[in-house]
Parts: C-alpha cells; sequence; structure tokens
C-alpha cells in the first residue's frame, strides 16, 4: 500500500511535473519531497514516487540509490556531513571527524542512540575557500575548528534549531540565531 | 597589485544586488532588452568574436558549440545551465548564483535568444541548498515581473525556466550525464562522438550545455561587443576568469583575473602568500581532475588555457589549489585517488575497478606496506583507463594519479623503500581512518 503525503506534498509535485518537457523528470524532485515527508526513502516513498511521475518502482529504486543525497535508511535528526577532499582535508579537516566520532562515540554512517546525531565524511562541498567546512542538514558552517565544531553542537543540542531544507517551501529553514546561512568567500 | 577587469564580479558586494530591484539599479536586464531586437546569428557570432571559452572545464569555444545546432531544426531547442559544480576545489558559480543570480538569468535569456530556446533548465548541485534559494527567488522575481513566461519583456518570444536540484553525484556536472539525470535515469554518461548535446541532448532535442560562469559573461559580451572582451586577456585565452583559491594561502577566496596572469604573481599578491611563512610545495591550477604542478615548474606559468598545457597541466574549472612545503604528496594522492574511486558512475570496467585499484596501492604506499613494483603499477593501470572510458572521466581519475607519483618520486620511493627493508616510520595520515573502514 502506498504512504498519504500531505496536500502540500501533493501540490507541489503536480506543480513541478508541468514544468519539465517531460513528467520523467520529476523524479529527482519527487524524491525530494518524499524524502522530506519521510525521513527517507524507504519502499513505500519508491511507490508513491513511481506512482506520481509514471516509473516502474525498480527504475525509481534506480535513481534513489544512484545518488548520495536520498538517503535509503534513517539518518540522525541532525546529519553532520565533513567534507574530506582536498582542501578541506590540507587545512584539518580529519580533526573534525575524529571529533565528532569521540562525542557522539558512533562511526560514520550510524546514529547515536537518541536518534540525534549521525556524521559522515563527503566529497567536496565547494567551499574548499572556507575549508574545513561541514553541512549539517542543508545549512553550511565553514572555516570551522574543533572548538567551534564543539560550540555548534552543543548550541545545535540545545536550540533544535531548523538547517533543513524545505523542498515544498523552496526554503532554507530558520536555523541558529546570529549564524549566517551562508558565510561567503572573501573578496 | 595588477588591476584586473571587472566583468564577472562586478557588482557582487553591492548590496540586494541578487534582488531584481537591485540588479536593475545598476543597469540590469538592459542587455537582453537590446538583444531581443538582434538578429539571433548576430548573437552567436558576436560570442564568437569574444573568443568566450567554456568556463566548466574543457574550455570548448562558447559561440562555436551554439554553431552546431542542426541547420533546418525543427524540434524544440533546450538551454541548461551547468550549475553542478562538483570539481573539487571550485567554489565560484556558487557566489554567483548567491550574489548575483539575475546575472545569471541574463545571461542565460541572452543564449536562449541565440540558440532560439523556449525552455531552459538551472541544475544546480544538490548541496546548494542556500544558493538554490537566492537562484529560484530570481527566478520567481524575473517570472513575477514577465521577463520570463510566455511573452517575455513584452517582445512575443516565450521562455520558460526550472531550477533542478542534483542529489549528490559529481558525474553529473558532466553534460551527457546530467541529461540523463535530468530526464529521470541514473546519472551516467553517453556515447560522444557521434552525437553531441548540440544535436541530440535532453529528449533527443538539441540542447546546449553551459557553465554558470560562461553564461555570466554573456551581458558583459554584447554591451561591450565581442572585440572589447578578447582585447582583455591573450590572444586564445580571451576574457576574465573566476579562480577558487584555496590551501595553505593567506586569503582564499574567489578572484576575478584577465587571463593571462602570472601564477606566481597570482599567489602572491590576490592569494597574499603562503601560510605561516611557509614555502610552497605545488599546485593544482584547474581542479583536482588536474595535473599537479610543482613549485619549480611554475617560473614563467601564466593562469591561461595555453601556459598551463605547456607546463603540463591545465586550467580546467580554475581550481586553485595551493600546498605548502609540509604536505606529504603520497597522502596528498591517497586523497584524491578516493574522491574519483567514489564518484566513479560505474557504467565503464576501466574506471569503476581501476578507481580502486589505485586507491588500494596508494592506501598501501601510505600505510609503509607498499611493494616494489607499485609506482609502475598505478602507471599500468592509468594507462588502461585514460582513453578507455566513455567520459572524461577516466582522464581526470588518471591524470592527477600519475602526476603525484612523477613529479614526486622521491616520495613514493621512500616509503616503499622504508617498508621493503622493514623500516616503519611514524605516518602523519592526512585522512580521517578508523577500524574496518577500508
Ligand atoms: C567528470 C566531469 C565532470 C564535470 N563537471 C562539471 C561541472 O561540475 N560543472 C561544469 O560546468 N562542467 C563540468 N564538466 C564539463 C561539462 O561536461 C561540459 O563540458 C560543460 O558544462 C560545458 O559548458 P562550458 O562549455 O560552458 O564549459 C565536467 C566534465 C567531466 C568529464
Ligand atoms: S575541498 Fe572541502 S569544500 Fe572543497
Amino acid at each position: 500500500m502506498t504512504v498519504k503525503l500531505s496536500q502540500a506534498a501533493e501540490d507541489k509535485i503536480e506543480e513541478i511535473k508541468k514544468r519539465y518537457p517531460d513528467v520523467k523528470s520529476a523524479v529527482m524532485p519527487a524524491l525530494y519531497i518524499a524524502q522530506e515527508e519521510l525521513g527517507f526513502i524507504s519502499d513505500q516513498a519508491i511507490e508513491w514516487v513511481s506512482q506520481k511521475v509514471g516509473m516502474a518502482p525498480v527504475h525509481v529504486r534506480e535513481v534513489a540509490t544512484f545518488y548520495t543525497m536520498y538517503y535509503r535508511k534513517p539518518v540522525g535528526r541532525y546529519h553532520v556531513q565533513v567534507c574530506r577532499t582536498l582542501s578541506c582535508a590540507i587545512c584539518g579537516a580529519k580533526k573534525l571527524t575524529e571529533r565528532l566520532r569521540q562525542r557522539f562515540g558512533i562511526k560514520p554512517g550510524e546514529v547515536s542512540a537518541d536518534g540525534m546525531w549521525s556524521y559522515e565524511e563527503v566529497e567536496c562541498l565547494g567551499s574548499c575557500g572556507t575549508a574545513p567546512m561541514a553541512e549539517i542538514n542543508d545549512t553550511y558552517f565553514e572555516n570551522l575548528t574543533t572548538e567551534k565544531l564543539d560550540q555548534l553542537i552543543d548550541r545545535i543540542g540545545k536550540e533544535k534549531p531548523d538547517l533543513r531544507y524545505s523542498t515544498i517551501k523552496d526554503k532554507i529553514g530558520d536555523g541558529l540565531k546570529d549564524c549566517q546561512k551562508s558565510e561567503v568567500v572573501k573578496f | 597589485m595588477a588591476q584586473h577587469p571587472s566583468i564577472l564580479l562586478k557588482n557582487i558586494k553591492q548590496p540586494g544586488q541578487h534582488t531584481l530591484s537591485g540588479y536593475e539599479s545598476r543597469g540590469g536586464y538592459s542587455t537582453i532588452r537590446k538583444v531581443l531586437k538582434m538578429e539571433p546569428a548576430k548573437v552567436t557570432d558576436e560570442v564568437k568574436t569574444s573568443g568566450l571559452r567554456g568556463r566548466g572545464g574543457a574550455g570548448f569555444g562558447c559561440g562555436v558549440k551554439w554553431g552546431f545546432i542542426p541547420k533546418g531544426n525543427t524540434k524544440p531547442v533546450y538551454l541548461i545551465n551547468n550549475a553542478d559544480e562538483s570539481e573539487p576545489g571550485t567554489f565560484k558559480d556558487r557566489v554567483l548564483l548567491e550574489l548575483d543570480p539575475h546575472l545569471v538569468i541574463e545571461g542565460m535569456l541572452i543564449c536562449a535568444w541565440a540558440v532560439q530556446s523556449n525552455w531552459s533548465c538551472i541544475y544546480i548541485r544538490g548541496e546548494y541548498g542556500y544558493p538554490y534559494t537566492r537562484i529560484k527567488a530570481a527566478v520567481d522575481e524575473a517570472y513575477a515581473k514577465g521577463y520570463l513566461g510566455d511573452n517575455i519583456f513584452g517582445t512575443g518570444f516565450k521562455h520558460h525556466m526550472v531550477v533542478h536540484r542534483g542529489a549528490g553525484a559529481y558525474i553529473c556536472g558532466e553534460e551527457t550525464a546530467l541529461l540523463n539525470s535530468l530526464e529521470g535515469k541514473k546519472g551516467q554518461p553517453r556515447l560522444k562522438p557521434p552525437f553531441f548535446p548540440a544535436a541530440i541532448g535532453l529528449y533527443g532535442c538539441p540542447t546546449i550545455v553551459n557553465n554558470t560562469e560562461t553564461l555570466a559573461a554573456l551581458p558583459w559580451i554584447l554591451e561591450n561587443g565581442g572585440k572589447a572582451y578578447a582585447a582583455i586577456g591573450t590572444e586564445k585565452s580571451t576574457g576574465t576568469k573566476l579562480i577558487s583559491a584555496s590551501g595553505h594561502i593567506n586569503k582564499p577566496g574567489v578572484y576575478e583575473i584577465a587571463l593571462g596572469y602570472p601564477l606566481l604573481q597570482f599567489i602572491e599578491d590576490e592569494c597574499g602568500g603562503i601560510r605561516g611563512g611557509k614555502k610552497l610545495k605545488a599546485v593544482i591550477p584547474g581542479g583536482s581532475s588536474m595535473p599537479v604542478l610543482r613549485a619549480d615548474e611554475l617560473a614563467g606559468v601564466n593562469i591561461d588555457y595555453e601556459s598551463l598545457v605547456k607546463a603540463g597541466s591545465h586550467l580546467g574549472s580554475g581550481g586553485f589549489m595551493v600546498m605548502d612545503e609540509t604536505t606529504d604528496m603520497v597522502e596528498v594522492a591517497l586523497n584524491v585517488a578516493h574522491f574519483y574511486a567514489h564518484e566513479s558512475c560505474g557504467q565503464c570496467t576501466p574506471c569503476r575497478e581501476g578507481g580502486h585499484w589505485i586507491e588500494k596501492i596508494f592506501r598501501r604506499i601510505a600505510h609503509g606496506d607498499g611493494l616494489g613494483g607499485d609506482v609502475q603499477l598505478v602507471e599500468s593501470i592509468c594507462g588502461q583507463v585514460a582513453g578507455h572510458t566513455i567520459c572524461a572521466f577516466g582522464e581526470a581519475l588518471s591524470w592527477p594519479a600519475q602526476a603525484f607519483i612523477r613529479k614526486f618520486p622521491d616520495e613514493f620511493k621512500h616509503k616503499i623503500g622504508d617498508a621493503l627493508v622493514g623500516i616503519r616510520s611514524k605516518r602523519e595520515s592526512l585522512n580521517f581512518e578508523y577500524e574496518g573502514a577500508h
């Protein structure tokens, strides 16, 4: 049985489908919408998407597993992605990941017992000029040090801000007070 | 410090530049109004005259590519703005999308008119959440003003624009992988030749794929003329280029330079020299797919397409990564090899398997377990991958690996030599590693 998503989600995908020369192009946005409501891409989510865009479930599954940003299993409420690629690496990214491992007591890809945290290493996020950096849910935090990362995690744990990007609203969550949504490179 | 013409970043620091009113208050959208009165072929000619080359990595002539749309074509023509920006070391398109999104839209409209396209798509990498909100808001504003839609600027010309988020796959920056991704398939590249996207692209229709920075240069070119653009830079590398500078430098960031600018001067003047008074060891000038250059190879090298090729590398995307004397090149080689092993789309066997083999060999050398023939083995694998894959990922994977072992042979030999005689020196690893990971 297919899951039911909110009316906003249903409306959004119908609107998106009209924008493309062919509805198949809407498979990626549809997966994002499903993930936003369900937390990850479950088998039911694949079912839902396949009905919306008129593709066989197996083809939707192919797409969902090809890209790294669709999660096939739940991640923590706050998912920290540390960039491990060259510019970040030579500016100390390893220390950030080691600090996370120490703090959360879990390995990359695992979720903390309270469901709050998970972390992983990812490839270049296009913030190499403000290395090292990490993305928490959909928000970038740049020019990090282990101390800054610690403060950040403390604050997030307390304030529980919305750091997600909403596919339905085309908007990034309100985030931490006084924290810039994007710390744009220096000129 | 040299004075560089400011074409792409001219208004980037202006308050409210990301809004339509801010953009228009500084002359924005005036060029497209004039362009819409021009003969489309004249627009293409102007771009040809400018000598503008693609800024996404390959450096192909922009106007020339537009000319590849088949004569007498009756199918719809599509335009794709490649904003996938995932080449390690590159973060320039993000600046344009975030801070001057209407410049990008105006550039796209100019291209759309030249190639008579009624539909375009900005394919932006999925991780760029905030830049997405900026470019999406800009597109919505343009729609509200009638600058996009069925009758743009009241001229009767129809143009619709979609912003499409990728979902974390480096390969989707490759234009044919992007097209497959946009058709709702896995992002795996298509075989070309015989057919290039300009002839058979999205849903079988002629499709122009251009990088964000390429498109953002168009308003200036059409406003000031192709000749004026060609007067900047060198004969074959015309105009300005955004350089994303990162690594061990004092002032990392995005810089706009006139092509042909001396590389060492760029490091000293723009980048503020090497951090902590250390010495320069190596530079990757065009994103991590391009061969590394040693400090002693840089005298007399300029930042432009030809000079960097002569020096043994490429301008690529302009992802300029600087490493100081303390950098361990075996660790760097391992870091870069991991990226390519991870990002292969899995379609071609040499790339899918070869990437992991190279990473494995670099890992054992770094760990002090290198074997006698390892360097030769990497060479041989690279030789079997490059040129034997559907897309240029094969080269992107092989070139850097080859360059690291050729340019810094002693570091590899030293580690392997120690391993062979049983010396275990302490390792300062660059990469996060934990038990059970590999
Ligand atoms: C593996 C690979 C990755 C690429 N990634 C990008 C990218 O992230 N952004 C981009 O604009 N071009 C990228 N390209 C180049 C595109 O295929 C294409 O040449 C370019 O978008 C054309 O636009 P241009 O002529 O304006 O440069 C990549 C190419 C390859 C082979
Ligand atoms: S290397 Fe980390 S953001 Fe590019």
